[in-house]
């Protein structure tokens, strides 16, 4: 199975090496009968890290599908008898009325998110690449987001978005304003969850997109600014097609972090009121843990979700690499 | 050459089966190994009281009551949420604690699970208990333990912002003389009442003393009585007599917007008693008035000490000399003193009362108090409670009317 998949992927690579180790194939069925000491060695590297893998990765996946596959109660949970059931708790979260909300949440949450970090993140890093006094310094600053234990940085944003005695209403209040219930009101909490998680994203995606802008070759824009091009146009011929593919793995990264993202939801609203900024991340965990009753089946059904989410979209950006590699 | 990768391959899952498996082994054989030093003499004891270090009174105390077994203790804390899953995943793997002290609404849950003993297998004398306390511990006709301890909520008032307001604390009897009050604050200036409506078990807590107050049940939270108490809190919010900030309040930062002085009235717990001496201001305490006059009951908080289900039965009889040791009388006063609780036995209320008088109105609180998995509610209570905060959340932030919250709540519970 393993060869079939990997003739069409590789052929690039097979051809390279097909062609260097076509020759020799007697020499190499020799030592096949009998292992060398070599390749024990090898397998002994080898299993240290395929053993963590199969631990800490595999064996809780396979977890968390079988608990999403059985009606688990608190009886059965303690004793292990849980019937299998199918796709009943799929089904119990498709009919739940959380389910729509939530899906929607986490949608708008994600793209919100993502568009106004990478967009942020972008402009700062180019702003970042002229050299000017501080801006080593200012750009440190603006990596504390990053540095900032969630709870932190979550429970300083709750405070200052807080209805009665929160900074921002103040300042609202100061230049005539009405307060607004920024936490406690169903219209606005998912606004002020998406803001506080963009200006924790945003460090990152400067970051990576900063490094990805030291790589583009000064003498590009020379030559560009010699032919007349204006500040503008060196932005959309030069610095974004060339920054694609780091966009695309920031992007990508950044989806992956965003959908799961529980901790300041789960601080600043616990995903009311009334479910109005609950995402998939929170209803999980308020199902599996939220509750004096746990609900494991549905809990881990809606984590399953989440999870192939971020592997369908791990895997349009693995085909969207290997066609940009390939063309 | 691709060939040899898939055998590589194979033979890299190969060993790593072997090493699972022997690792496995090894786990097992660890398993074993404690139950045996265990029973050379230590037993475990598992808490929600992670403030408490080595040195502190309780884990002295639990030492003692140890030697007196002849036993050592090995002691560990755990944070309250997190207590109930660490106790069902012990119970799964066949290793509980041999003690479990553990918050009283999460008994009933354990018990469903099968990872309690009953009193009948145990021995554990409940007798001297007051009733309405240990029937959070009951279900099904059986009790699963016995609480340490017990807490429950009243309103702490500020006595200077009411005497500002002119209002005289005993005309506060029932909802609309307390709703007087409130407006009469209102308009001197200062604020209203705070409370926690959070969207947790600790806002279906909070809203619990008005339900019950209304004389609503929680087998029908959509009936007229429970409509009226969501329309109280709700119209308080209206009225601004609340602030908004009470729909993500937890108790801990209601208190805080209670302690800065400007609020008239907060609905909180004995446990904030400590709180109120260093709020630097006169305070008193009433319970929560009913509907139509008189305290309403208030749900009781506090923990249980159970004894869960164990491989070796044998270790019930040492595990019952302990819990023993832990609720007599002159150690349920010094851990209820050291953790700000209401003792659950009418001999040591007395005692503490003799002793503080300031802790009355808490005694008579917790007499009246009613636990929230009672009335044989059991597993059932959690699934409500958590459409009763749903409810009140959607109430509170007008995303919906009380009446509507409310039945949409009862319909999820069917």
């Amino acid at each position: 199975m393993n060869r079939t998949t990997q003739l069409p992927d590789r052929r690039t690579v097979r051809d390279r090496k097909g062609a260097a180790t076509a020759a020799p194939p007697p020499p190499r069925t020799a030592p096949r009968r009998r292992p060398t000491s070599q390749q024990w060695a090898a397998w002994g590297f080898l299993a240290p890290v395929t053993l963590y893998l199969i631990l800490f990765y595999a064996y809780p996946l396979y977890r968390n599908v079988d608990l999403s596959l059985r009606n688990y109660t608190v009886r059965s949970f303690v004793q292990g008898d849980a019937p299998f059931t199918g796709l009943e708790n799929y089904l119990t979260v498709f009919d739940d009325p959380t389910f729509a909300p939530a899906l929607m949440h986490t949608v708008v949450f994600t793209v919100v998110s993502l568009v106004f970090q990478y967009a942020i993140g972008l402009a700062l890093a180019v702003f970042f690449t002229q050299h000017f006094r501080l801006s080593a310094t200012l750009r440190a600053l603006f990596l504390v987001p990053w540095l900032l234990p969630l709870i932190v940085s979550a429970s300083t944003w709750s405070w200052m978005l807080n209805s009665d005695s929160g900074v921002v209403n103040a300042a609202l209040h100061a230049v005539g304003i009405d307060a607004v219930n920024w936490l406690t009101s169903p219209s606005w909490s998912l606004t002020s969850v998406i803001l506080a998680n963009v200006w924790i994203g945003v460090p990152f995606n400067l970051v990576v997109l900063y490094s990805g802008l030291q790589s583009i070759p000064a003498s590009l824009y020379e030559a560009a600014a010699l032919d007349g091009a204006n500040a503008w146009q060196r932005f959309w011929r030069i610095t974004f097609p060339l920054l694609r593919p780091v966009s695309a793995i920031t992007l990508l990264l950044g989806l992956v972090y965003t959908l799961k993202v529980f901790d300041i939801i789960w601080i600043m609203t616990k995903g009311g009121p009334a479910d109005s900024s609950t995402t998939f991340a929170t209803w999980s965990y308020q199902l599996g843990f939220g509750n004096l009753l746990p609900a494991f089946g549905p809990g881990a059904a809606v984590g399953n979700l989440l999870v192939v989410a971020a592997l369908v979209f791990g895997l349009v950006y693995l085909r969207v690499q290997r066609k940009q590699y390939a063309s | 050459m691709n060939r040899s990768t898939g055998r590589r391959l194979a033979a890299a899952a190969m060993t790593v089966v072997a090493l699972t498996a022997s690792t496995a082994a090894c786990s097992s054989g660890d398993g074993n190994t404690s139950a045996e030093s265990a029973d050379g003499g230590t037993y475990t004891v598992w808490d929600p009281y992670p403030q408490f270090d080595k040195s502190s009174a309780w884990a002295k105390l639990l030492d003692s009551c140890g030697t007196e077994a002849g036993v050592k203790i090995k002691r560990t804390a755990y944070d309250t949420s997190d207590l109930t899953n660490k106790a069902l995943l012990a119970a799964q793997q066949d290793n509980s604690a041999d003690v479990l002290i553990v918050d009283n609404p999460v008994v009933s849950t354990l018990a469903e699970g099968g990872v309690l003993t009953t009193t009948d297998d145990n021995k554990l004398d409940t007798s001297k208990v007051d009733p309405n306390l240990l029937a959070a511990g009951q279900t099904g006709g059986k009790t699963y333990g016995t609480p340490i301890g017990a807490n429950t909520l009243a309103l702490y008032y500020n006595k200077e912002v009411l005497k500002a307001a002119g209002v005289d604390i005993a005309s506060v009897k029932d909802w609309d003389s307390l709703t007087a009050a409130l407006a009469k604050v209102d308009k001197a200036g200062k604020k209203g009442i705070t409370f926690s409506a959070i969207g947790t078990e600790e806002g279906s807590f909070q809203f619990l003393p008005w339900f019950w107050g209304s004389d609503a049940k929680l087998t029908e939270l959509d009936s007229a009585e429970g409509v009226s108490a969501l329309k109280l809190w709700s119209d308080w919010l209206k009225k601004g007599y609340a602030p908004n900030s009470v729909i993500n309040n937890t108790q801990t930062t209601s208190w805080q917007e209670f302690a800065s002085g400007d609020y008239a009235f907060a609905e909180n717990g004995t446990w904030q008693l400590a709180g109120a001496e260093k709020a630097g201001f006169e305070y008193g305490v009433i319970p929560v008035p009913a509907a139509k006059g008189g305290s309403a009951a208030a749900p009781t908080g506090g923990e249980f000490v159970t004894i869960p289900v164990q491989g070796e039965t044998g270790r019930y009889a040492t595990s019952q000399k302990l819990v023993s040791c832990l609720t007599n009388s002159q150690n349920l006063l010094d851990t209820d003193t050291t953790l700000s609780y209401v003792a659950p036995t009418g001999e040591v209320q007395d005692k503490q009362v003799a002793a503080d008088p300031k802790l009355k109105p808490w005694v008579d609180a917790v007499k009246a108090a009613k636990g929230r998995t009672s009335d044989d509610l059991g597993t059932k209570y959690p699934k409500i409670s958590e459409q009763m905060w749903k409810a009140v959340q959607s109430a509170l932030s007008g995303s919906q009317s009380p009446k509507d919250a409310l039945t949409a709540a009862q319909d999820a519970v069917k």
